[in-house]
């Protein structure tokens, strides 16, 4: 294999993954692009987590501190198992707020902040670049071993040839297929396409070299085992801070990486993919990793000592004679580099663009040009480009001062430390509406200044950037300021010290900030809608009122989304609205509409600002919140009052219907008294006529004669006191009645009563208590007299007892004196009891006594009138009337009445 | 202008399953950090008369990986995929 043949398969390979996404992309624009999104290029696009220093750093990790180096991969894969807790809910979240990259995150969350964008951009590239520039290197210095089998060793500046070579090809397939479109959520399908299709090559690769290991080179699984025990590699020799702090720190990167946070996030087409991309890329995660171990225990066999173990990948397949196997790991390193440089390149450019080049552009344009000049598309175009160039510029010149070196391999995992800091403010975003912007620009700065001090700045070695004096001894002879012993901690590992410290104290910042502060209005609506993602609450408006003209708004969106997309956005919603023509009415709804599509191109704190300007700034104040929240409350309470009348209709319906019922017995008895009464006045009428006939016909004997007028005169008596009776109701009813004051002795009125009754003609026994009785009262004593009377003939008449016995009492209540009128029968049924005191009431089996069924309403009517009440008492066994007698009253009064 | 409704006190049978099966997704990390801090009990190989606890230890590891993965194969499998059923957060509502 000479090395210009690998030259041309690299080129060769490099084409082949052009074309790749070159078809993606047309496909895409085609609208063919269903199979491009499907869960299994989305797992296979999470795989650039997968970069060159793992693919071959990982056997160099493994043959120096054994199983230590499996940490990388645990830590996304409880990420991924544990998807629902916070993958979902970013993803959720970065579709509903057009989120384009880990920046706009932060920045949206908290008020779209383009302060809180720019940290965490520099954060990023601070942390993101020497990472580049890991790869930029791995890939030259596998180069190289294929040149050193030609027995050409490379000097420093072949490889800085070669980087430099590198780094223009990754920066033209950037640019190419990272630019082509300005809105993220459109999302790059060539790039997806092509980095799906390394990641397949990658893991062929290094499976392929696994499998060549354990069966070609150890012979059989079996066989591999006893050697991984037989070799000197100790798989376990563990600090235990290690092995915790780095299965954290992996997952945490997983997430803050902003070339994570691209695939994952951003890059995300369906919610769905998610469910199968939680196991499948654990799976993609542990073939990565099987053979790792095997690798680096045979390699360390069979290579002489003193080989560099990380690049065990290539150098064991050609120390075997294996060119074609060892050209395949070459591609597949290849593909680990490309990918992870684009994607991360990509989503750096993305971030420095939209949080620092076009908000600096924006205010060095001033407000009036904004409006005026210029495409501002090809602005934010050309700003992603040189953002992509300048990245990878940045790359290789920390590649070159580093000078390649191991410091440069150690910078892995440092570099994880940096892009973590974002974590807190990031997981406190979306998990804490009480976060507020100061409190998470406090935790990452506070997070930066650690990370620089306790892990980045040292990383360059002793007396490169912090002298070895500062090193021992602190700053200024500040002993607790030593970077690698904070607080003067000093037993721990740097980097697990470095993880402990800048976490702790980033988180507490953050959470003490957030606590201390007061957010802006923007900063609180934006935290309800990120906290709250899963409520499908509606936005509350976050813009007021202004004058902006529809012409305006499509001049300034025209510049960002293109001509095209931006007509066919206002034309859409001119036809939503039911308006003719192009320009829609500038409804608020249109404003937050317009601006999350804006966002989708420009960053949510750009689109805000541009917005903000075209309609003179007069974003959400704290008024508008209490107004929104004042509205909330006016249709709570709205609605509880509604609900309120709904109940108080009820009550009425269902009075109503006792009514109706009421109405309904009574009108049946109204029936049955009306035929009752017929009968009544028909039965005396009957005799009255045929026993004065008998007497008009003569011919009988004066006994006869008188026992005949005796029976018409009763009869006449009999229909006269019915008719006295129906009369007394209605004098009573319609309020006629004259009462005559009296005053006189109860006890004389109640014997009074029991004698005209009939009552001692000996069938009812009358049990009273005269002492009970004996007080003067001052009332009609008439009429009171006649309700007992008619109380004593009731009692007289219906008590069925065998020996029948009327029990009169006496007594005092609160509502003043009462007498009881008990008798020893069955009583009323309770059905019954409501209808008594109603005129023309008559219980059934009560025929018999020849009753019109008045007598009760006429007591009732008597007693009302006279300021008392009489009430049937339903807890007593037998009947029982109580007659409540009228209180003592001024007389002058009573006239009246 | 009506209320938010109140959330069900009872789900059926099914959705009841599918609830749960979202409780097993949000436990599976736990098991996963439970079952990975188990090698931290392990005898460093350099304090250990026998050389540490070698490839034991790496098939456990793998060992559990598997175990993850599968599991959670079984449970995306099982789950629904939901795009749009509101929940209550922090209110398991059953």
């Amino acid at each position: 294999m000479s090395f210009n043949s690998l030259i041309a398969i690299a080129l060769g390979y490099v084409i082949f993954l052009f074309a790749v996404a070159f078809l993606a992309e047309r496909r895409a624009i085609a609208g063919h692009s269903n199979w491009l999104q499907s869960p299994i290029i989305y797992t296979l696009s999470l795989s650039i987590y997968c970069t060159a220093w793992t693919f071959y750093g990982a056997v160099g990790y493994a043959a120096r501190s054994g199983l230590e180096f499996v940490t990388i991969y645990l830590g996304p894969t409880l990420m991924m198992v544990g998807w629902w807790w916070v993958l979902r809910r970013l993803v959720r979240i970065g579709r509903a707020q057009r989120i384009t990259s880990i920046a706009d995150l932060v920045s949206s969350r908290f008020g779209k902040s383009t302060q809180l964008g720019i940290i965490v951009t520099l954060i990023s590239v601070i942390a993101g670049t020497p990472y580049i520039a890991l790869q930029l290197q791995s890939v030259t210095l596998s180069f190289a071993v294929f040149s050193q089998v030609e027995g050409v060793s490379w000097d420093q500046a072949d490889f800085y040839r070669a980087a430099v070579w590198v780094a223009i090809g990754l920066a033209v397939f950037t640019v190419l297929f990272g630019t082509r479109n300005l809105d993220a959520n459109e999302r790059h399908h060539g790039i997806v396409m092509a980095i799906a299709v390394e990641a397949v090559v990658k893991l062929l690769a290094l499976v392929a070299v696994g499998a060549f290991v354990v069966w070609g080179v150890a012979g059989g699984p079996g066989a591999m085992l006893a050697r991984i025990d037989a070799s000197e590699i100790n798989l376990w020799d563990q600090n235990s801070g290690r092995w915790i702090g780095l299965i954290f720190l992996s997952a945490a990167a997983f997430l803050c990486l902003p070339r994570m946070f691209q695939v994952l996030v951003v890059e995300n087409a369906d919610e769905r993919h998610l469910h199968i991309a939680s196991w499948a890329f654990p799976l993609y995660l542990f073939l990565m990793s099987l053979f790792v171990v095997p690798i680096a225990v045979v390699g360390l066999d069979l290579l002489p000592a003193g080989s560099n173990p990380d690049l065990f990948v290539l150098t064991v397949p050609l120390n075997q004679g294996q060119g074609g196997l060892a050209v395949l790991s070459f591609l597949g390193g290849l593909s680990s580099a490309t990918s992870m440089v684009i994607v991360a390149t990509l989503a750096l450019a993305t971030m420095v663009s939209n949080h620092m080049v076009v908000p600096l552009w924006l205010r060095l344009q001033g407000s009036q040009h904004a409006t005026m000049s210029g495409d501002v598309r090809h602005v934010i175009l050309l700003s992603r480009r040189l953002s992509i160039a300048a990245i990878l510029a940045l790359g290789f010149l920390y590649y070159r001062v580093s000078g390649g070196g191991t410091a440069l391999a150690a910078i892995g995992l440092i570099s994880f430390t940096g892009a973590v800091q974002i974590l807190p403010a990031m997981i406190g975003g979306v998990f804490w509406r009480g976060a507020t912007g100061v409190g998470a620009a406090m935790g990452l700065i506070t997070g930066l200044l650690i990370w620089l001090w306790s892990l980045f700045l040292p990383s360059f070695g002793a007396d490169a950037i912090i002298s070895e004096a500062v090193m021992t001894n602190g700053p200024w002879g500040l002993n607790w300021l030593r970077p690698q012993a904070l607080f003067g901690i000093t037993d721990l590992d740097p980097l697990v010290h470095g993880i402990m410290w800048s976490m702790l104290l980033n988180a507490g910042m953050f959470v003490i900030g957030s606590l201390v502060t007061f957010p802006a209005p923007l900063e609180r609506l934006q935290g309800a809608q990120f906290v709250n993602v899963f409520d499908h609450s509606n936005a509350a408006p976050t813009w007021t009122p202004a004058a902006a003209g529809a012409e305006d708004l499509l001049i300034m969106a025209q510049r960002i989304m293109g001509g095209n997309e931006a007509q066919a956005i206002f034309e859409q919603e001119a036809k939503a609205q039911g308006k003719a023509g192009y320009l829609p009415e500038v409804t608020l709804e249109f404003i937050e509409r317009l601006e999350r599509e804006l966002a989708g191109s420009v960053g949510a704190a750009t689109a805000h600002a541009m917005i903000g300007q075209l309609i003179g700034g007069s974003s959400v104040s704290v008024e508008d919140l209490i107004a929104v929240a004042d509205e909330a409350a006016q249709i709570l309470e709205y609605s509880n009052r509604l609900e309120e009348k709904s109940k108080e209709q009820e009550r009425t319906a269902r009075a109503l219907r006792d009514a109706n019922a009421k109405l309904t017995a009574l009108s049946i008895q109204k029936d049955a008294f009306l035929s009752q009464i017929s009968h009544e006045l028909r039965t005396p009428m009957t005799s009255i006529r045929s026993f004065s006939d008998i007497l008009r016909e003569g011919e009988m004997s004066t006994d006869e004669q008188a026992r005949y007028a005796g029976i018409i005169h009763d009869e006449a008596v009999r229909l006269t006191r019915l008719l006295d009776d129906l009369l007394d109701l209605a004098v009573l009813e319609n309020g006629q009645v004259v009462l005559h004051e009296q005053t006189g002795n109860l006890s004389d009125l109640l014997d009074r009563a029991v004698r005209t009754s009939g009552a001692y003609d000996g069938r009812l026994t009358i049990l009273r208590h005269r002492p009970d009785e004996n007080f003067n009262l001052t009332a009609d004593l008439d009429r009171l007299g006649q309700v007992f009377i008619n109380l004593i003939s009731n009692a007289r008449k219906y008590c069925d007892a065998a020996t029948p016995e009327l029990t009169i009492k006496v007594g005092r209540s609160s509502m003043g004196a009462f007498v009881d009128f008990i008798d020893n029968g069955s009583g009323i049924a309770s059905d019954n009891q409501a209808l008594i005191f109603e005129k023309f009431s008559r219980l059934t089996d009560g025929s018999k006594a020849g009753g019109a069924g008045l007598g009760l309403a006429i007591c009732r009517e008597v007693m009302q009138r006279l300021g008392g009440d009489v009430a049937y008492l339903a807890n007593v066994a037998g009947g029982a009337f109580r007659v409540t007698l009228p209180p003592a009253k001024n007389p002058a009064k009573l006239e009246q009445t | 202008m009506n209320r938010p409704q109140r959330s069900q006190v009872m789900l059926h049978r099914a959705n009841y399953r599918q609830r749960r099966l979202r409780d097993a997704a949000k436990l599976l990390p736990a098991l996963g950090v439970l079952l990975w801090a188990i090698p931290l009990t392990w005898p460093a190989a350099s304090q250990d008369a026998q050389g540490g606890i070698g490839s034991a230890g790496l098939l456990y590891v793998f060992g559990v990986w598997v175990l993850l993965i599968v599991l959670g194969a079984a449970l995306a499998s099982m789950m629904r995929p939901i795009i749009d059923t509101p929940e209550v957060e922090g209110s398991e509502e059953e």
